[in-house]
């Protein structure tokens, strides 16, 4: 059955296009049904392959090649149109159409409003929709490649889809910005994939013969040493490209403005699936990256710090969304940890559960957007609770998995994160650990502060309402989610106080993936130290932020006064967006006016404008040829002649 | 002295095509009064059933091969492929021709009996290995799409287009017919067998072959020969222009791979390189004008030059790999440009009077207007800037990567360099199809007749499935 | 016996003429004789090349060429009738209505 998985592209693609062709005719109803039904078909597609998967015989190691296509063929290189279908590509399209599935949902509901809270006329919503499928289908064909060109096709695509969306209120400057500066930030780390795949295809692509991960992988066996240049090179600028797409340092600058998009779009792309797309490249190619612990250490000290940098600026935030954007890069911080020190399984596990966390809070404070009118500012919110009383359960329960209280989705994946942090970089785990406990302040403050209290704005507050179910239903999934998911990761020694043999599901299907990988291990009395150390850490941060919050306790808001000194510098973000406008962006600019005056002024018009157009007494030939008259074509005619006969008889 | 040999089974779809427009010609004889009774349009069923019929008789042919009439026409797999695309072109241009000649026209016999004898010599071009035939098939095309370009003689443009074509093409001629005279001089013989045999070097066969690539290079359109291209492109008829800028280029390049093999005892380093300049410069001067244009049809005109140069690239590489990637690059071009100059077609305004040409900005807003049509055209223009997954790009591909294999790696690199600059002037319409508003003449329902509708869908769909299913046809062309 | 080359040389400075003659007229019919100039050179050409190789595909070639410079001649004349229709000239400096 996995000979048809090319289904699952097919589905979105014909949503798609469906929309794109007849959305006008099919009303905003009928597109929205389009739009759904492409993407329940495909997550239906999505669990026929997990059935699929378990199913395979032991000698496949969980590895099913489709190849749909021959594509190009040039001298010895073959790229086909192929999926790869193995555990870790149908953990990663579950995760994709799942919650994919259940944001298209939310958003057919969410769309019927503008930003303005107009109704969006039936054009714009079948585009909309048209987007989201399109972003879909590359998402899949990312995650689903089975070779490096057709990653990067996936790549472009879920690149594309996300600057269309984050500037689909067009009309506002700020979106419009916003989508131009994701354009632009992308496009380094994109240029470094480029890059990394061009030299792969030089190092191995002639003896490999394709572009495929396991044939090149196949050829990682020449190399013996560890730490070859060439491979650090290449993990490096796959790094940079992961980065880019998963808003880490250096890269991370786009995500923040990126919020500017609809909520279903922050949900779905800027928070669920494509900014993981970074961390699914690494663990795709983690052979590449066992080959050079150099890269690994990188990858995880990148993580790590990125994870820290962005908790600490979204202590200070005070944009619902901006909180939740700057905790997704914390958290993609954490994932990147995870893969930095080696432990995969652990990495996908915290994407997995992130994913329906992130995209619960995204939408909830999109419920909490529209009820509001757009306002999105926690200050002037407060005592929503009465007024929301759906969705703020839904947002709390999203906290509490963010922030990592016991036994909720985050719980789990974090800790095993830290875990084996924990035995490969202690500086690591201690900045993790930190991070933790400031997670868990800041998902409470922004609970506490937006729900909790009195309203601190009465014009806003008597004028809030819960929102229809068709917005609110479809998050209790995601809730379940944010509740449950993670107990398909229950670690060992957890699962041994139970005497449950295997309690970590993920892990053991990932296992054919990873099956080379070593994770070390600790007595299981150590590692339920730990486990414990990390519910204090998350109790502690919630409990700072309910004394500061809600009991306006002394001692806590003098410690806030004791932190005051840096608060500047976190509400300024540290000033990264204006180093990088001092130190690169003004300087490119400038570069670019002097190669646009010199280079396209000067040159490309001035060639452009000598031959479209004859310049009374313009001496050049070349100029004056193509000035509609016969003899002066003959001219050049005749001299073509006379030098080609010249140049024959000459070298002849 | 033996008898001639006269294996007419040889050249049966080149029969067919001439014995077809011989029909088309007495056509207004046999049914005087059709035009009065609704059969107006019966020389073009009758020409475009001669074209499919000359089809499929060249797919049935696949197992006749061999030289016939003495040596001067041969029927091979090259000549074979090269029948397959010039009646491809020509019934794609013939169904644009359906719609667009009733604008300014009423003499439809006349139309299609020219056309059916351009599409006949360059059929006959494709087979010729003698230098007689080659240059009567030469000028059997040239003369007929001389009138073509004119044919519109309601507007002094046309007029003006066909009169430069002329003059020069006859200039050209020139050229090639004392190309020819001094492959004679040297060898004696008009067989391009035994011009090869005699294995003669020297001042003839040197001048003979430069002067030759002159004459070729015209019908090429490869510059510096190329200064007529742009105004007969602009002023004929939409049709014609479509076909004959696929066509004749695909004619000529067969005949310009047998003439430079024939040439064997020239150092392959000399017209190697020549053609590599010529190349080089015609993509150049083709891309660098073609951003400036304000006409959608002259831009496409100056595109086609640049393709020119695309092509050569193919035959400087000189190996097996650049003759196919030029085979493949001729088929992928016929779907595109064909396609690009039917939706530029559509856009225009003709008249009895003048033809009002589509504007660069004719196209804008076109995906609210027309939105499959406006698809279509965005994949023309995207697959002639060489952007993947589509046919162009493919051709591209092959054409530089056999470039590269042969050595010939700084010309691939001016190839690419060329596709970014074009990529500009195509991506510009694409952007304005779906971005910009139309135009304020745009309010007009853009008629879309049946049969301009099948070729573009004709043309959309080849564009694209070449593009998939590159390399299974690319490996047949290889065999 | 006059030797070849000297036919030859005369042929390549008929051609030559004519193709100085296409560049510097300004009359489309003189252009075009020009041009007839230049085939009959290459005529000329043919005709001492079949005398000196002794077989008769120069001289075929001859025939050929001349009954297509027939034709071309029918067909510019035409042309340059259809023009003229428009435009009461045909010098070809004027006609450049095509052009950049």
């Amino acid at each position: 059955m996995l000979n048809y998985s090319w289904l699952i592209l097919l589905f979105p693609a014909a949503g798609a296009v469906i929309n794109a062709f007849w959305g006008r005719r099919l009303g905003r109803r009928g597109v929205a049904v389009v739009a759904n039904l492409a993407v329940l078909a495909a997550l239906i597609m999505a669990l026929i392959m997990a059935a699929g998967v378990r199913s395979l015989p032991a000698a496949a190691h969980g590895r099913y090649e489709l190849t749909l296509w021959q594509w190009i063929g040039v001298g010895d290189l073959q790229v086909d149109l192929a999926l790869l279908i193995d555990p870790l590509s149908v953990v990663m399209a579950l995760v994709v159409t799942g919650v994919g599935f259940i944001i298209h949902l939310y958003a057919a509901t969410y769309m019927k409003l503008d930003d303005e809270h107009h109704p969006l006329d039936a054009r714009r919503y079948a585009r909309f929709f048209v987007y989201l499928n399109f972003f879909i289908l590359m998402m899949l064909t990312l995650v689903l490649a089975n070779n490096f060109l057709q990653l990067y096709v996936g790549w472009e695509g879920v690149g594309l889809a996300s600057y269309l969306l984050i500037g689909f209120w067009f009309h506002k400057p700020s979106a419009a910005e916003a989508g131009k500066k994701a354009f632009i930030v992308n496009r380094i780390g994109d240029f470094g994939l480029a890059l990394a795949i061009m030299w792969l295809f030089f190092l191995f692509g002639k003896s490999a013969g394709s572009l495929g991960f396991h044939d090149l992988f196949a050829q990682l066996e020449t190399l013996s040493a560890q730490n070859s240049p060439a491979l650090v090179g290449i993990t490096l600028l796959l790094l940079l490209a992961a980065t880019g797409k998963s808003a880490q340092i250096p890269l991370f600058v786009w995500l923040p403005d990126a919020m500017e998009g609809p909520s279903p779009v922050s949900a779905l792309i800027h928070a669920a699936t494509m900014v993981t797309a970074g961390v699914y490249m690494i663990a795709r190619t983690h052979p590449l990256y066992e080959m050079t612990p150099a890269s690994m250490t990188a990858v995880a000290w990148i993580g790590g710090l990125t994870a820290l940098l962005a908790a600490s600026i979204a202590l200070v935030q005070t944009d619902l969304k901006r909180i939740l954007a700057y905790s997704t890069i914390s958290q993609l911080g954490y994932m990147f940890l995870g893969v930095g020190v080696g432990a995969y399984a652990a990495g996908i596990f915290h994407l997995t559960t992130h994913a329906f966390y992130k995209a619960l809070l995204f939408l909830a404070a999109g419920s909490v957007m529209h009820a509001l009118h757009g306002e999105l500012n926690i200050d002037r919110m407060g005592g929503l609770r009465a007024k929301l009383p759906r969705t703020y359960a839904q947002f709390l329960i999203g906290a509490a998995a963010l922030a990592g209280l016991p036994l909720l989705a985050g719980f789990w994946s974090k800790d095993e994160i830290l875990y084996i942090t924990y035995q490969k970089n202690m500086p690591l785990y201690i900045i993790g650990l930190f991070t933790a406990f400031l997670t868990a302040f800041y998902s409470f403050r922004a609970v506490f502060r937006a729900f909790h209290g009195a309203p601190r704005d009465h014009h806003l507050h008597d004028h809030a309402a819960e929102q229809p179910a068709g917005m609110t239903r479809p998050l209790w999934v995601l809730a379940a989610g944010a509740l449950f998911a993670g107990l398909i990761g229950i670690p060992a020694a957890v699962g041994g106080l139970f005497g449950v043999e295997h309690s970590h599901l993920l892990e053991a299907w990932l296992h054919p993936v990873f099956a080379n990988v070593q994770t070390p291990h600790l007595p299981a009395w150590w590692e339920l130290g730990l486990l414990g150390a990390s519910s204090l850490i998350a109790l502690a941060g919630l409990g700072l932020a309910y004394a500061r919050y809600v009991r306006q306790a002394g001692w806590a808001l003098r410690l806030q006064r004791l932190f005051s000194p840096v608060q500047p510098l976190l509400e300024h973000k540290y000033w990264i967006d204006e180093i990088y406008m001092a130190a690169i962006v003004t300087p490119l600019r400038r570069l670019a006016r002097f190669f646009y005056t010199f280079g396209d002024q000067t040159v490309i018009e001035g060639a452009v404008n000598g031959l479209g157009r004859v310049t009374a007494g313009a001496g050049v030939a070349v100029a004056r040829l193509q000035s509609g008259v016969v003899g002066l074509y003959a001219l050049s005619l005749l001299l073509g002649a006379v030098g080609l006969l010249g140049f024959f008889l000459l070298f002849g | 002295m033996s008898l001639p040999t006269l294996d007419f089974s040889l050249i049966l779809p080149e029969l067919v095509v001439l014995i077809t427009a011989l029909l088309v010609l007495i056509a207004d004889l046999l049914w005087p009064r059709a035009a009065s009774r609704g059969r107006e349009q019966a020389p073009a069923v009758l020409a475009l059933a001669g074209l499919i019929l000359a089809g499929l008789l060249t797919l049935l042919a696949g197992e006749w091969s061999g030289a016939t009439l003495q040596g001067m026409l041969v029927a091979d797999a090259l000549a074979r492929y090269l029948n397959l695309v010039v009646l491809l072109a020509a019934a794609l241009g013939l169904l644009l021709s359906w719609s667009y000649l009733p604008h300014f026209s009423t003499q439809r016999s006349e139309y299609y009996a020219l056309y059916l004898l351009a599409v006949a010599g360059m059929l006959f071009l494709g087979k010729s290995i003698e230098l007689i035939t080659l240059f009567v098939s030469l000028e059997i095309l040239s003369i007929a799409l001389y009138v073509l370009t004119g044919f519109h003689r309601g507007q002094l443009a046309g007029g003006e287009a066909a009169l430069k074509y002329f003059l020069l093409g006859a200039f050209s001629s020139g050229f090639l017919l004392y190309g020819a005279a001094l492959f004679y001089a040297a060898t004696g013989a008009t067989r391009l067998a035994d011009i090869a045999a005699q294995n003669a070097g020297g001042f003839y066969m040197l001048a003979g072959l430069a002067l030759f690539l002159v004459g070729l290079g015209f019908k090429l359109a490869v510059a510096p020969f190329h200064m007529w291209a742009p105004d007969a492109y602009q002023g004929a008829p939409t049709p014609v222009t479509a076909f004959m800028s696929v066509g004749t280029k695909a004619a000529a390049l067969v005949a310009l791979f047998r003439v430079v093999q024939a040439a064997g005892s020239v150092p392959v380093g000399v017209w190697a390189t020549a053609l590599a300049f010529l190349s080089l410069l015609t993509m150049t001067l083709g891309n660098l004008a073609a951003l400036r244009q304000s006409s959608l049809k002259r831009m496409l005109a100056y595109s086609s030059i640049a393709h020119a140069g695309y092509l050569l690239v193919g035959v400087v590489a000189g190996t097996a790999a650049g003759f196919d990637a030029v085979l493949f690059y001729l088929f992928a071009y016929a779907f595109m440009n064909i396609g690009a100059f039917a939706i530029a077609s559509l856009l225009e305004r003709p008249g009895f009077y003048a033809v009002q040409d589509a504007g660069i900005h004719a196209a804008d807003g076109l995906f609210g207007r027309r939105p499959w049509l406006a698809v279509a055209m965005a994949m023309f223009m995207l697959s002639l800037a060489g952007i993947p997954p589509l046919a162009g790009f493919f051709g591209k591909l092959y054409l530089f990567a056999a470039a590269v294999e042969s050595g010939w790696a700084w010309l691939a690199v001016a190839g690419v360099l060329n596709s970014v600059i074009s990529a500009y002037y195509y991506l510009r319409v694409v952007v304005g199809m779906f971005m910009a508003e139309p135009s304020a003449s745009a309010h007009l329902r853009l008629p879309l007749p049946a049969s301009a509708t099948l070729a573009v869908a004709l043309t959309a769909l080849g564009t694209l499935l070449f593009g998939l299913l590159a390399t299974p046809w690319f490996q047949g062309i290889s065999r | 016996m006059v030797p070849t080359h000297y036919y030859l040389i005369l042929a390549a400075i008929i051609f030559s003429m004519g193709a100085l003659g296409v560049l510097v007229r300004r009359n489309a019919l003189i252009i075009f004789m020009c041009v007839e100039m230049m085939l009959n050179a290459v005529n000329l050409t043919l005709v001492a090349l079949a005398n000196q190789w002794g077989n008769l595909s120069g001289q075929v070639f001859v025939f050929i060429v001349m009954a297509v410079a027939a034709a071309e001649v029918a067909i510019g004349l035409a042309i340059v009738m259809a023009i003229v229709r428009h435009k009461d000239t045909i010098n070809v400096e004027e006609i450049n209505l095509l052009k950049w």
